[in-house]
Parts: structure tokens; sequence; C-alpha cells
């Protein structure tokens, strides 16, 4: 039998924890209903065809943001675990969670939350946005793309499988060793981690350098990189952080693995080892990351800001500089999140001073979205609700962050509460503001209408408000010694409530999802009225609201030329003193072919991970063979794409227009 | 915004209020680092707010008059472009920053917890140990050993070396300043001093397992006589730190009460670092002090 399951048994489920159960009920009967419900509808082939095996940037673009969303509800029900807890869990109370049980939604919170909500609504939005706002009609890697999406799945469901049977790592977020090691952590926690930040992390290394060669290599005649929209460099820095910087996580990752399944002694307390060393490499990895999820949001908000103002971005090429330092200078901080490990005073004022001189830039951008807003006509949709709201909270943020960056103030403030306010002030109010703006702005053009305007203020205005009830109170219980990740206090601390008020914030938080998730249902039951036909909603600047809404397959019928940085705007402008153009004639165009080699060789990394984790050592070595023949298939299948005829093109761009005139 | 919404807010922020003053220990400090490190937070604050509250001003401002159905709009869609503008926005962010440079060099090197103290006094030296889940505090001058509690002299510079037993965990006295990672294998340093004779909260800042949340003490500062008498009541103490009532100690254990050592096995810090570095040489008697890693 040990050979056949390993380390699994009945045991491993755990039946004793009913949060877990509740919620590994609720996903175990979800997916029961959708399976149900895609064969009723009769759906399977249509899912194959259409979605599970396209490389179609746009389709796994919307994939990957469905993804996002379903992980957000799953991080923001730990979060409600969390606060409720330390909303109880005072004196004689102990709250409903033991620290067994606390320590693993804190943990998971984290790696969900940064991992599996925030990268994959970021690389979402950037397969949907980049190809389109470059002129291309896929991606440079078409089948890489689907592969990186399928290996992201892979960390999805394995995180989503810890609930019902292991455990998930007690470690916090990063999982620092000793406490990671085989000694102090001995269960399948540790290793459902790090199997899904590796695979995971493999996944978004490909699409790292998969967007990074779209970006340099497939832009359309005449757009030179100083004629990239700002999302798009802000895509390129990111990609290129990602190029740098995800190695590095699977370096540490690695030495973990042999740490605890080959006793090696990298970071062991024992051995010599030597765990300040995953501390700076995780940090080395982990701080680019932080700048890998808040670049793009910067573009978001460059182009929303521009295009609901009525005005060409402010100071373009100071945005674009102000973006390459703070790439550069993201590797030069990392030591700043341990300042109290040790190491000597011109060290930490080394990685201090760097750290601060990143708010230099930064502070430049936001100067350059308030001058964006000035002397412009500014109309208030959603999208620049969200701007406005980041503006406001991420200076505040961006301060508390300075602050912290001083050493002899973060000896007192680290690892305190007033820490935890600092980074979701900057993630929240940068990183999901500049998300969700993203999602409103574009989601017309994945979808061909627009989303409901009057819930997505709603979703706002309680995202704003609970972000501040909810996260105020935490800068000020840091004030008050108050320590992250404690799953009890004591009364005479006075803490308790500060814990209740945070609770309430994180519930009004809680009612804005319900009117984003209410606010997508809304709209696509309403979305006859909320057509956009023009493919150009928002009377846009760039080259994405060029083409039809949403977009055929192949994104443009003519390759687009691009003489200026905002060559959708200047059309327009010469299209109104202008006959109509003379009709072209349609080309054949050549696309990539679908494949499933790509979910396959993730079904495959999926059953690899779950045999390394539960030491069923057959079927980790089925599995890694079956991946390697897969790669080894791909590699020498040279019937990879096809060209769509001329009047296949043309029959598609009539009903287009078509579409416009009725 | 409706008034039973403001209410709510009023609600709120006097709750704030009425909760905080007396709990705000970081700024309350009673010692000479945490004077210090509070002093440093207050002047950065006010230096970024230079910056940040024009921005939030300006924001809001922009917003509100360049809004589309401003009546007066001052429309401009060209205006683009201004090497003045952009002079300003660079040059403010640098000055600030510079500043706050200057203060984060002095500071840095004026607060390294490896520093010792210019106050006056000779230093008492506290070796601490994190445990599973409890602090173990040795006073090698004293020769005596404490659990979870940690006294010492008021307006006496403290050096604590502090290593572990255990995962990495932090020390961190909030009311006196400063925090270091414990971490085995290792020594670090921190340098602290209380000038106000006090019971003060401390405990570990960085998660290590199940028993972390209890993972508390307390620091006690007391007059130097009540110090010296405090000291020779341990010393009649039933239980003596050694090699095997460790072993005991070192094991797991969860919201320990105060334990008092009358006696410590010789050398029994070093012994504790240097299991992990060399095993087979923390039997030895000899002082392996100057192969510590120190600063």
């Amino acid at each position: 039998m040990d050979h056949l399951f390993g380390k699994l048994s009945l045991a491993a489920i755990p039946f004793d924890e009913l949060p877990a159960m509740l919620a590994g009920g609720a996903m175990v009967g979800g997916f029961i209903a959708l399976v149900l419900l895609i064969t009723y509808l009769g759906k399977w082939k249509w899912l194959w065809t259409e979605w599970l095996t396209s490389v179609d940037h746009k389709k796994i673009g919307i994939m990957y943001i469905i993804v996002a969303l379903v992980m957000l509800l799953r991080g923001f029900a730990d979060a409600l675990l969390m606060r409720t807890q330390q909303a109880m869990a005072v004196g004689e109370n102990h709250g409903f969670l033991p620290p067994h049980h606390y320590d693993q939604i804190f943990t998971a919170h984290g790696v969900i939350m940064i991992f599996f909500m925030a990268m994959p609504f970021m690389v979402g939005l950037m397969n949907i946005v980049v190809p389109l706002q470059i002129g291309a009609r896929d991606v440079a890697f078409p089948f890489l793309n689907s592969l990186s999406f399928w290996l992201f799945m892979v960390g999805v469901v394995l995180v989503m499988l810890c609930l019902i049977v292991g455990e998930f790592g007690q470690t916090g977020w990063l999982a620092y060793p000793p406490l990671s090691e085989k000694e102090f952590s001995p269960g399948v926690g540790v290793d459902y981690y790090i199997w899904s930040l590796q695979i995971s992390g493999i996944g978004t290394l490909i699409s790292g350098i998969n967007f990074f060669v779209t970006i340099l290599k497939m832009r359309c005649p005449g757009m030179t990189l100083m004629k990239m929209p700002v999302f798009t460099w802000t895509a390129l820095c990111a990609n290129i952080l990602i190029i740098i910087a995800f190695p590095v996580l699977t370096v540490s990752l690695s030495m973990l693995t042999l740490d605890r399944y080959l006793d090696f002694h990298f970071f062991t307390n024992s051995g010599g080892g030597n765990a300040m060393m995953y501390v700076n490499l995780i940090w080395i990895w982990g701080h680019p990351e932080v700048y890998i999820l808040v670049l793009p949001a910067f573009g978001i908000f460059s182009e929303v800001v521009s295009t609901f103002s009525r005005k060409r971005l402010f100071g373009y090429n100071m945005m674009v500089y102000a973006t390459a330092c703070i790439t550069l200078l993201s590797f030069i901080v990392w030591l700043h999140h341990f300042f109290t490990m040790g190491a000597g005073a011109n060290v930490n004022a080394f990685f201090g001073i760097a750290t601060m001189i990143i708010s230099i830039p930064t502070g430049v951008k936001i100067f350059n979205w308030l001058f964006t807003m000035y002397k412009g006509k500014i109309s208030f949709n959603a999208p620049m609700y969200w701007t406005i709201g980041f503006m406001i909270t991420f200076s505040i943020g961006g301060m508390t962050g300075v602050l912290l960056a001083v050493p002899g103030a973060d000896f007192l403030l680290h690892n305190s509460l007033f820490l935890i306010a600092h980074f979701h002030n900057v993630i929240i109010g940068g990183v999901v503001f500049g998300y969700v703006a993203g999602f409103n702005y574009w989601f017309p053009k994945a979808f061909g209408f627009k989303l409901n305007e009057k819930l997505g203020k709603c979703a706002f205005w309680c995202w704003l408000v609970g972000f501040y009830v909810a996260f105020m109170p935490l800068y000020v219980l840091g004030f008050m010694g108050a320590t992250r990740r404690l799953s009890h206090y004591d009364a005479a601390t006075g803490w308790h409530p500060l814990f209740v008020i945070a609770l309430v914030g994180a519930l009004i938080i809680f009612a804005g999802i319900g009117f984003q998730l209410l606010q997508v249902f809304v709209s696509v039951l309403q979305r006859k009225q909320n057509m956009d036909v023009t493919g150009d909603p928002w009377d846009g600047r760039t080259l994405e609201w060029d083409t039809a809404s949403p977009p055929p397959f192949y994104n443009f019928a003519f390759v687009p030329h691009v003489n200026s940085l905002e060559p959708h705007w200047d059309n327009k402008q010469a299209a109104k003193n202008q006959a109509e153009q003379p009709k072209r004639k349609y080309e054949d165009i050549h696309m990539p072919k679908n494949t499933g080699v790509g979910f396959v060789i993730g079904m495959l990394a999926f059953t690899f991970s779950f045999g390394m984790i539960w030491d069923i050592w057959w079927l980790a070595i089925v599995s890694a063979v079956g991946m390697f023949a897969g790669v080894a298939y791909r590699s020498f299948d040279y019937d990879i794409d096809y060209y769509v005829k001329a009047e296949e093109v043309e029959r598609i761009e009539n009903e287009i227009s078509n579409r416009k005139i009725a | 915004m409706s008034n039973k919404l403001k209410s709510v807010f009023l609600l709120i922020g006097a709750m704030l209020l009425l909760s905080g003053c007396d709990h705000l220990i970081v700024l309350n400090p009673k010692g000479a680092v945490g004077a210090e490190e509070k002093k440093l937070i207050l002047t950065a604050i006010g230096l970024m707010l230079i910056v940040v509250i024009p921005v939030i001003i300006m924001t809001l401002v922009f917003a509100f008059k360049y809004r589309a159905s401003n009546p007066n709009l001052d429309y401009d869609p060209e205006f683009h472009h201004s090497n003045k503008i952009e002079v300003v926005v660079w040059t403010i962010p640098i000055i600030i920053i510079s500043i706050l440079a200057t203060i984060t060099w002095h500071t840095t090197h004026s607060l390294d917890p490896y520093r010792p103290l210019d106050e006056p006094g000779k230093p008492i030296t506290i070796q601490v140990v994190a445990l599973d889940w409890k602090w173990l505090f040795i006073y090698p001058e004293q020769n005596i050993a404490t659990v979870n509690l940690v006294e010492f002299p008021v307006d006496r510079p403290v050096e604590f070396r502090v290593t572990s037993d255990a995962p990495m965990n932090a020390f961190q006295i909030p009311q006196l300043g400063g925090q270091i990672y414990a971490m085995a294998g290792m020594q670090t340093k921190l340098h602290l001093i209380a000038n106000e004779a006090g019971d003060y909260f401390g405990r570990s800042v960085n998660i290590s397992g199940r028993g972390f949340s209890g993972m508390q003490f307390v620091a006690r500062a007391v007059a130097q006589e009540d110090f010296d008498k405090w000291v020779q009541q341990v010393k009649q103490e039933p239980n003596n730190l050694s090699a095997n009532e460790y072993y005991q100690l070192v094991k797991p254990s969860e919201d320990d009460p105060v334990k008092l050592y009358a006696s410590v096995q010789p050398n029994l810090f070093n012994n504790i670092i240097m299991k992990f570095m060399m095993p087979g040489m923390e039997d030895l008697s000899v002082d392996h002090g100057s192969m510590v890693m120190s600063h």
C-alpha cells in the first residue's frame, strides 16, 4: 500500500476542522455542479475546442481573470476568518481557530492573494491588452502562452486541494526556514506550498519571456519604443523583472525542496545551514515581485487618466524613464524587508536610502497623472473613480512605506500590524484598485458590452470606505505594539476595539466584492442595452480601440501602421476631415492552431506535484516522463499554423460592420 | 454624505481615540533608544507630509475643477508637456528624500542595535535564547537565569546578546525600542536602556510556530538596589539550570510561567550557539566567544 499511496490515507482529510470542511465542501459541491451544468448544456466539446485548447491571447487572458476572481473570493474568505478570529480571541476567549488552523489561513491568504489573485489578474490583463495595443495578431509564442496558463492552474488546484486533502503551510507566506524545514514543519503543508509556487512560478517565468519577446518583436510597423502605449511599457518592465526575479524563486524553492526531501542543509539550524540565505534569496525575488504587480497597475492608471481626461498623458517621456528607474532600483532594495536581521549600519543605511530613492520616480508618476487631469475634461466613469481613489490612498501608503524604509523607525514597526497596514495600503490602494480600473476599462473590449456603471461605483465606494475602516485601525494597532500573525492576545493590551472595527471594515470590503459580482451579473443580463458596437466605447486613444469589441480572433484585418503615440486618436481626428476611406483588399492571415498539449502537460504537472507531496513516487516518475514526452511531441510537431482565407476575413469583417449599422 | 454615515464615522473616530491613548505604547517610550526612534518616526512623517498633503488636495481640486460638467471648463487638450512643471516635480521629492536620506544615514548608525549606548553607567550583559515557545534569559555576570521575565536596573545600559534554539524569532520590547532577530547558531546584539522603572511588555514578533502568540515576557526595570536584592533572591531559588534541566526546558511548551534558576551551567549560551556550528564541540569547556559570529 505504501508504494501505491505513499503517505496518503483517509487521515489526510481534516474532518475535525469545520471551516476547512465547509469551504472544501462548497468547493467540491461547486465543482460537481459546474460539471453537471456543462454536461446538461452539452458544452464539453465547446469548452475543449474554444477554451481549454485555445492559444488565443484574449481567451487565455479571460481565463486568467476568471480564475483570479475565484481566488479573490477564496483569499478574501481567509481574510474574513482572520479578522473574525482576531476580533474574538482576546483574554479568556481563544476564538474559533486553533493556531494550527489559524496559521494555515494567514499563510494561504498571503500566497493566494499574491500568486493566485494578483498575478493572474495582471497576466490576464496583459494577455488581453498588450497584443492589441501593439497591433499584433497574437503573442510571440502562442503555445507557450497556453502552457503558462495550465502550469499556473496547477498551483491553483494544489492550493484548493490542500483544503480537503492534507493541510497548507503554517509558516507565513514566504515560508522562512528553519520553521519551514522538516524539523519544525513535518507535515505536507510546506510541500503543498513548495510545489504550488514552483510549478506556477515556472508558468509565470514562461509568460514573462513570452511577453518580453512579444513586445520587443511583434510591434506593428512604425511603433518605435517611444511610441508604445504606457501600459505596454509597464508590461515590458514587469516582464523584465519576471525574467530576472523568478529564477531566484525557483532556485530558493528548489534548495528548500532539497533540504526537505533529501536532508540537505542549506537553511537548516543544524549542519551549518543558514536560514539568512533563504531570507535574502526569497526577497531578492520578493521585492521585484511587488513591482511586477504594481508597474502594470501604474500603466492602467496612465491609460485611464488620459482617456477620461480627454488629454494626452502629461510627460510621457518622464513616465517611461520613471518606470525604467523603478525597474532598476527594485533590485537593490530587498534587504529593507529584514533590517532587524543584524546587518551592519552601513548595509542597512544603503538599502534604506535606496528604497527611499524609489519614491522619487513614483512621486513623479503621481504628479504626471495630476497634470494629465489639469486642464482636462474629466468624465467620471467607474475606472476614473478607482484612479482617484488610488491617487489619494497610494500617497498615504507610499508615505508609510518610506517611513518603514528608515531602519531606525523600522526597528520599532517591523513585524507589527503597522507593516501589515502599509502593504495592504499599497497593494489594495495600488494593485487592486488598478486592476479593477483596468477590468472596468477593458471589459467592453473583451466582451463587446460595457459594465454597469452604477454598480461599479457602489463597489468602489465600499472598497474605498472598507479599506480605510479595515486598515487605519491596523496602523494604530502597530503603534500599540500589536504583532502580526497573532491568534490570541491579552485583554490588557487594549487592542480589542480596534480589531472589531477592522472586522467591520473587512465586511464593508466584502460588500464591495458583492457589488462587483452583481455588476458582472447584471451587466451580462442587460448586455443588449450596453452593447459596444463601435469598438471604442470610451473615445480611446490607443490601438486596442481601433478594432472591434470583442476583436475578431485575428485582432486586426490589416496590420496597423503607426506614426504617433496615440494612433487611434489621431486617426479619429484625421477621419473627421476626410471622406470615407477607400476599401482595401483583404489578404490571407497567418494564425496559430489550437493545441491540447499545454493542457495535458499541465495535468501531468499536477499529478507529478501530487506524487511528490504525498511520496507517491511511481506517480511522480510516470508524470515526469509524460511531461517530457509532451514537450518532445510538441517540439517535433510542425503542423502548428494555418492561413485564414481572405474570403473568410472579409465575411467576418462584413459581419462586424453590419453590427455597427444595426 | 448622509448624516447617519457621518455619525458612524464620528463614533469610529471617538472609539479610536478612546481605545488608543493609553495603549499607544510605541509612542510612549520609556528609554533613550525608544525615544530617539519615536522622534525619528515623527520627523520622517512630517517631512513626507510636505508632499503628500498637497498631492491629496491637488487630486481633489483637479478632479472637481476639471470635471466635464463644469460650465467654465478651461480645457486644453494640447497641454501635455511643461519643462517647468517637470523640473518642479522632480526637484521637490529629490530635496525631501535627500534630507531624509541624510537623517537616515546618521540615525541608522546612531541607532544601530549593535552599537553600545552613549548613556552613562556600566552596561549589564544579558544573554537571550528564544526557545519553543518561551524566552530564556541568562545573566553571565550574576550567574542566574530566568524564563519569560527579564529584570534589569533602570538607567543602566543593557546589552542583550540574542540567539535561538528553535526556529527564527524576533526579540522586541516595544517601549524600550529596537528589535532584533534571534537565529540558531548565530548571535545578534541589541543595546537598550530603561530610563523609567516599570514593567514593560516584550514578545517574539516573528512567527515561530504553534505557541508563537503566547511567546511573551515581562521586561522589568527597577532601581539598582532592588535589582541587587532580586539577584540575591533568585540565588536562593531551588532550581539550577544544569545541562539536564536545559534539555528539559528546550522541549516545546506553550504559555510558560516565569521560572527562576539560582545558577547556570558554565558557558551554556556559547554552547547553544556552537552546537549548530560544530556538532560535538558543545561539550568543550573552552570559550568559543571569539568564533561566534558577531558584528
